[in-house]
């Protein structure tokens, strides 16, 4: 059965206050869920207070400065700070969004920052993403046709054909859309969730592929793709503003169109 | 590490793991009769709720006299059709859903399947006596 308590061993405690220094305005509260793999402890959120007038706009900022100059055992991956690696997808303020695109103002009272829900936690605000690296694997992103490519230059596709994949090549591969899905916390190890659905579809869309129906026929599953239960928080969610559900309900609709 | 193992090593790879079992080729039927079987009932619902206040406080022979024209029994089946195998299709999303373990899934799900199945013909029964 699914489970609704927490285990006693990942019950969260309250954690350290680390005080403002002396003089700050404009302090503001980071609640920052910690866990060390290591001490054996429970989980506990830490308390932050950070002086905003000392800091850089975005979440992201905000952590790196508590790293730099108050605590450097606080564990986050981190790398472009302009949304485009995915490396710092976490949920701040109860919604899965990359650090490095909140701004801070956004978030209202405490921030609270905790990490993507529901995968394995490897420290602090890392989690273990491989189960969704792995589902990525098995849909086989990579172009697949029979038809050689030409030997004097590329594979060419309308503007119209290329125009199919828009609003899917911009994913990012941060897992959030995933980690939001509660159909993929109860079944995420059959259902692929909506971030691998995405880059299913970016595939079946593609013009240049000619797998489309081995494609079609592999997620044809009552887990794999139909534990979609069209809740839509992968849409909600996107720090990139894409539309996992959508691509998620083409690929439905594809299913039908050829069973007819 | 003070881990406990609570369930039996794993070694399989994770790629091993994600593609499990393969696919089933199966998904889209219950999909689309799920779909289909709620557009249905939404009508059908309607008219059902609509002849029944219509009905209310009448004789049973007057209730009778509107069950035997084969309009109102062919609707009536369609809506008892329709009612139970959306049910039982919904039910066992549910199930799917939200129990894990292989045994005990299989055993609510045929559980279900007779439950239903049963109130459904129980339901077919009555409205055939009603309108014949």
């Amino acid at each position: 059965m699914a489970t609704f308590t927490l285990p006693a061993n990942s019950r969260i405690q309250i954690g350290k206050t680390y005080k403002a220094p002396k003089g700050a305005k404009r302090v503001r509260n980071f609640k920052i869920y910690r866990w060390n793999p290591d001490d054996g402890a429970n989980p506990s959120t830490d308390t932050y207070e950070v002086d905003l007038d000392a800091c850089g706009p975005m979440v992201l900022d905000a952590l790196i400065k508590i790293k730099n100059e108050v605590d450097t055992t606080l564990t986050f991956r981190r790398s472009c700070r302009e949304g485009i690696c995915g490396s710092c997808a976490m949920n701040i303020d109860g919604t899965n969004t990359l650090a490095c695109l909140k701004p801070i103002e956004e978030c209202k009272g405490d921030v609270r920052i905790s990490p993507l829900p529901h995968m394995p936690v490897v420290k602090d605000l890392v989690p273990d993403l491989s189960q969704a690296y792995a589902q990525l694997r098995s849909i086989e992103p990579w172009l697949q046709s029979d038809t050689p490519a030409p030997p004097d230059g590329e594979r060419l596709q309308s503007k119209e054909e290329r125009a199919e994949l828009d609003g899917m090549w911009e994913c990012i591969l941060c897992f959030c859309c995933t980690t939001a899905c509660p159909s993929y916390w109860w079944n995420g190890d059959k259902y692929l969730g909506p971030a691998v659905l995405l880059a299913a579809y970016r595939w079946i869309a593609d013009s240049r592929d000619e797998r489309t129906g081995e494609r079609l026929d592999a997620l044809q599953d009552p887990f794999k793709l139909y534990r979609c239960h069209t809740i839509m928080n992968c849409t909600q969610t996107c720090p990139k503003g894409l539309n996992p559900a959508k691509a998620i309900s083409q690929i439905k609709t594809l299913m039908l169109e050829r069973a007819g | 590490m003070t881990e406990k193992a609570t369930s039996p090593a794993i070694m399989r790879s994770m790629l091993g793991r994600a593609r499990g079992l393969g696919s089933a080729r199966s998904g889209l039927h219950h999909w689309w009769a799920q779909r289909l079987t709620a557009f249905a009932l939404v009508p059908l619902v309607l008219w059902f709720i609509y002849s029944a206040i219509r009905l209310s406080g009448m004789k049973r022979g007057d209730v009778i006299n509107w069950a035997v024209d084969p309009v109102v029994g062919t609707l009536l089946v369609a809506l008892v059709l329709a009612l139970f195998h959306h049910m039982r299709l919904g039910l066992q999303v549910v199930i799917e859903d939200y129990i894990h373990d292989e045994r005990p899934r299989m055993v609510w799900l045929l559980v279900m399947k007779g439950v239903t199945g049963l109130l459904g013909l129980a339901a077919l029964v009555a409205v055939i006596k009603l309108a014949i």
